[in-house]
């Protein structure tokens, strides 16, 4: 019987058109509907299979984030966790968070919860950094397995499918281990009402990175942001010799 | 009849909440108005088996919505990642 760790956070909906702020520091976030990262979702989901299936004993989610992140770590409750943990880092500290960071703050925890798996989304949508369970993984010095396309319990370890270039990979790790779950891994269920309603009981504790001792100095700065290049538009051409003259002139020929 | 009562509003709270979600433009809106038009046409049923027929028919219209958000989210995420 494992006790599982997941990552959730909070990111802007994949359905939401992300606009830059106009002094191209970061992106609107204010009055943009928020929801949990779709590979987080995929996490979690998996982590409640294993608790169906009696692989595991007990599911903490956890997000490090401003306030509003508990409402993720209720999403994640509602899916089928026992009980969250709220990490609070806010303000501009929040915004230039790093990965390195995060995985600092969940090595800490998998310690301090004494957790034998830790499951994470392959990345966020909103940076697609795609580095905090590798990272996590190195803080903790267990093995990893990243991309989970398929996880099955195998004597006293996990035989995983990982999804690589042009095909599969399989692999064996021991427990305790860090996994990262691509789009394949299974269907997230949908958090029904009644569950977000009884997700409220659930316990949630809430802790600073200060508690855990984990420094959370901005290492980067943002010079700027901005919006994807716009498409060009397209010309027509009367026919072939025109066409390849235009290519040539493009130097594409 | 109570117990078919709460069935039936238990339903209408789970359609409405999953609307609030659904694609297009006034998509939540233009929901929420056929479920609420689709229930005030059947307010005079009486019959249990009927209700119950309804009942289910209206839980089958909820999985596939809910089919249809994960389908949905899993496109997008497909086509922006891989």
């Amino acid at each position: 019987m494992a006790r599982v760790l997941v990552g959730v956070k909070r990111v802007i909906d994949y359905a939401v058109k992300v606009r830059v702020k106009p002094d191209k520091k970061g992106v609107v976030t204010q009055g943009v509907k928020h929801s949990m990262n779709p590979f987080d979702e995929i996490a979690v989901e998996e982590a409640v299979k294993l608790k169906e299936k009696k692989l595991a004993s007990e599911i903490i989610a956890v997000s490090v984030g401003p306030a509003q992140s508990q409402e993720v770590i209720r999403t994640a409750l509602a899916m089928g966790a026992d009980r969250g943990v709220h990490v609070e880092v806010s303000g501009d500290e929040y915004e230039l968070l790093q990965p390195v960071h995060v995985s600092k703050i969940l090595a800490k925890l998998a310690l301090d919860e004494k957790a034998d798996l830790v499951i994470l989304g392959k990345q966020a949508i909103d940076d697609d950094a795609n580095q905090t369970a590798q990272m996590t993984a190195a803080v903790l010095d267990w093995p990893q397995g990243t991309f989970c396309n398929k996880v099955e319990k195998t004597d006293a370890g996990l035989t995983i499918s990982r999804e690589i270039d042009g095909g599969l990979e399989t692999i064996k790790t021991k427990i305790p281990a860090v996994l990262s779950a691509d789009l394949r891994l299974n269907t997230p269920r949908y958090a029904t009402l009644p569950n977000i309603m009884k997700a409220k009981k659930k316990p949630l504790k809430k802790v600073t990175a200060k508690d855990l001792g984990v420094d959370t100095t901005p290492r980067i700065e943002i010079i700027s942001v901005e919006d994807p290049p716009v498409r060009q538009a397209g010309a027509l051409v009367a026919d072939v010799d025109a066409l390849v003259a235009k290519l040539k002139e493009g130097g594409h020929i | 009849m109570s117990e078919l009562r709460s069935k039936v509003i238990n339903l209408y709270k789970h359609l409405i909440y999953l609307g609030r979600e659904y694609p297009g433009l006034n998509g939540p809106e233009k929901f929420r108005k056929q479920i609420r038009e689709a229930f005030v046409k059947n307010k005079d049923e009486s019959d249990p088996k009927r209700i119950m027929a309804l009942v289910a028919q209206g839980r089958y219209l909820a999985k596939e919505v809910e089919a249809l958000y994960s389908l949905k989210k899993y496109r997008s995420m497909k086509q922006r990642y891989e």
